[in-house]
């Protein structure tokens, strides 16, 4: 078949442990150990990195994923990306679209656009295959000294109140290494979690698909199409997307009678495809498989010492982006956490959220993903009744439109009920409370354009909002006897106060007015402060910024705590919620 | 009072982060309810629905307009 990428071969190393000169089991236990080079084990290996800690990969194959298989990257995964240092290349490379569109039989019934609200860095989608996505990150990982062992299987673990032990084999020979922390990012499949025989409790789906990536030169728009029943493969479903190098992405749906071997055949394959394109569009296969899928999850993602991410914790069906994005955000969850625990700053209990969190994404990605495959695959004949009636009715009234359902892409659960929120202590507008993953906003940064995300996440932050820049010049005399925190006094009492938190905290300023640079430059040095210009005023539209108002975020970039009135004890008392203290 | 043709599932007190959710909530239990019922029982199941839901409307003009929809779609196939 044709290729349009070449695979990268990672060479095996032989590890230090494997030497006879070394002490093996007996040495000192690697604080964390992730299994699986993937989008999520990289992720969490570079989000390790950006915490300080040493990071260590064992993935038993020596390339990336074969095939364009995670295909979709959406914008909460991108912002994350961003910060891991992979979010440029994902998305240079990869192929932005907001449009997708519905079609029943040969009329479209009705299109969405993804991002409504603009002035995001970051679009609502953008596809890739994810053998680029994971080319990027090993790129990434090699940068910031992360050392991924190839074909290294992990073949026993044996986990106890202190950590693992693992048993790995390797091309030249057997090894064991030890570690404080397990982190499990091992796909679907699993090896580890059926070592340790936990069990996964979902739903099997009595249904095949066929997935192809095409070569070719068409001029359809960069959008997501969905048939429902077209005239090219009736009775069926089939989606199309754009992918980087001209290649294509094609879902066609099959039924469960479909033999999966006979169909993955090219001579089966090709006459669906020009079916579909017409006779007269030149076109190259380049990966064809079948698939079946299931909306399931492991009960808890903590296992003690052994904490399970992405597929290997929990599957969805494909329709949606759920997968590849829910890892990703899994990873990002998990690691400051682990991290905070790991540097002892904060009780082990802490990695509960993580499974309490991840586990309400993981629900509300099931509940999505299985009610989009409900109404693409209807199980009988009412069912499907009533899926071509909203469909029929689509074409004319909006309400139907609303009921068609080929997929609710992938967006971030908001952790409204988070052991590791603080109770608001006034109402506010719009969605910035508790919970919330943080709104991106085009910001100036010491006289820069910039986005307020670029300036979140790693550690905890304290945003807040001031309606005069001017005020917080320093050496102006405070008006009141108790300064207000938009005033440099008060900025200034409450970083102090701040200072001294046993977590420690950046606060970034966002001002209405512009910002002297000097000014922005003596929060810095004194500080680390970080004073942002919220010059289109949408940070303050968008989290309901009052001046005074100030919001608490995790190094997630999610909110966990906001105020009317800053009280530097209120923060204290928020960061020992959040951080389980 | 004219019939409804935008998107207008809800519930009080209830703010959704997505639009769609209320809709896709509501088209799953209508889905659950036939579930393990036969082609016949499900259609007397429908027709039980749908005399409960139009006594709810009462509105005579409303369902007219309902009826009237729904019959235009049956005469006007839209897939060939």
């Amino acid at each position: 078949m044709h290729s349009t990428f070449e695979y990268p071969t990672y060479a095996f190393k032989r590890p230090p442990e494997m030497d006879a000169d070394h002490n093996g089991a007996a040495a000192k236990p690697y604080p964390l150990i992730i299994v699986g080079a993937g989008p999520v084990g990289m992720a969490a290996a570079l989000d390790a990195r950006r915490h300080g800690l040493p990071a260590l990969i064992l993935d038993d194959d020596h390339t990336v994923s074969v095939g364009s298989r995670g295909l979709c990257y959406a914008k909460r995964t991108l912002d994350i990306l961003d910060r891991l240092g992979v979010g440029d290349a994902v998305v240079h490379k990869g192929v932005t679209w907001n449009v997708g569109r519905t079609f029943f039989g040969e009329r479209e019934v009705f299109n969405f656009k993804l991002l409504a609200e603009p002035d995001h860095r970051r679009p609502g989608m953008v596809n890739l295959q994810q053998y680029y996505l994971e080319h990027f990150q090993v790129q990434a990982c090699e940068r910031a000294g992360v050392d991924i062992r190839w074909q290294h299987r992990v073949v026993a673990v044996r986990p106890d109140d202190a950590g693992a032990t693992l048993d790995i084999e390797t091309p030249e020979g057997a090894y064991t290494l030890r570690t404080d922390w397990l982190v499990v990012c091992d796909g679907a499949r699993s090896p580890i979690r059926r070592l340790l025989g936990l069990d996964m409790q979902g739903q099997v789906f009595q249904d095949r698909f066929l997935i192809a990536d095409v070569v070719m030169k068409a001029s359809f728009p960069a959008e997501r199409w969905f048939w429902f029943d077209p005239p090219f493969h009736r009775h069926q479903s089939v989606l199309l997307h754009r992918e980087a190098d001209d290649v294509w992405r094609i879902d066609f749906q099959l039924g469960w009678d479909a033999d999966p071997e006979e169909e993955k055949k090219p001579e089966k394959v090709i006459p669906r495809i020009q079916a579909m394109l017409g006779p007269d569009v030149p076109f190259e296969l380049e990966w064809v498989s079948v698939y079946t899928f299931q909306c399931r999850r492991m009960a808890r993602f903590d296992h003690g010492r052994v904490l399970f991410a992405g597929d290997a914790a929990h599957q969805v069906s494909p329709f949606g982006a759920r997968g590849a994005n829910s890892g990703i955000q899994d990873a990002d969850n998990l690691m400051w956490k682990l991290a905070f625990v790991i540097k002892g700053l904060a009780p082990a209990t802490l990695l509960h959220s993580y499974g309490t969190e991840r586990g309400e994404a993981a629900d509300d990605n099931i509940l999505n993903s299985t009610r989009s495959t409900d109404f693409i695959t209807p199980k009988s004949r009412t069912s499907r009744a009533f899926r071509d009636a909203a469909l029929q009715l689509a074409q004319h009234h909006a309400f139907a439109r609303k009921l068609v359902n080929s997929g609710r892409l992938s967006v971030p659960t908001h952790h409204a009920d988070s052991p590791l929120s603080t109770p608001v202590d006034a109402p506010y507008e719009g969605w910035m409370g508790p919970g919330a993953p943080m709104d991106d906003a085009p910001v100036v940064h010491e006289g820069q354009p910039a986005w307020l995300l670029q300036h979140l996440g790693g550690r905890f932050q304290l945003m807040l909002f001031v309606d005069d820049a001017a005020a917080l010049a320093p050496g102006r005399p405070s008006a009141g006897a108790r300064p207000s925190p938009s005033t440099a006094a008060g900025l200034h009492e409450a970083l102090v106060g701040l200072a001294d938190s046993a977590v420690q905290v950046q606060t970034v300023v966002l001002s209405a007015t512009p910002i002297a640079a000097g000014v922005a430059a003596h929060w810095r040095q004194q500080f680390d402060a970080i004073i942002l210009h919220d010059h289109k005023g949408l940070a303050a539209g968008r989290c309901d910024g009052r001046p005074g108002t100030a919001l608490l975020l995790r190094p997630d970039q999610h909110v966990c705590a906001r105020w009317r009135v800053l009280k530097v004890a209120a923060v204290q008392q928020a960061l020992a919620r959040a951080t389980g203290n | 009072m004219s019939l409804c043709l935008s998107p207008n599932f809800h519930e009080p007190g209830r703010r959704d982060l997505r639009d769609y959710s209320a809709g896709d909530e509501f088209y799953q239990a209508l889905v659950q309810a036939h579930h393990g019922l036969d082609d016949e029982q499900s259609l007397e199941l429908n027709a039980r629905l749908i005399l409960l839901l139009s006594n709810h409307i009462g509105d005579l003009a409303v369902l007219r307009e309902a009826l009237r929809l729904a019959r235009q779609a049956a005469e006007k196939p839209t897939t060939a």
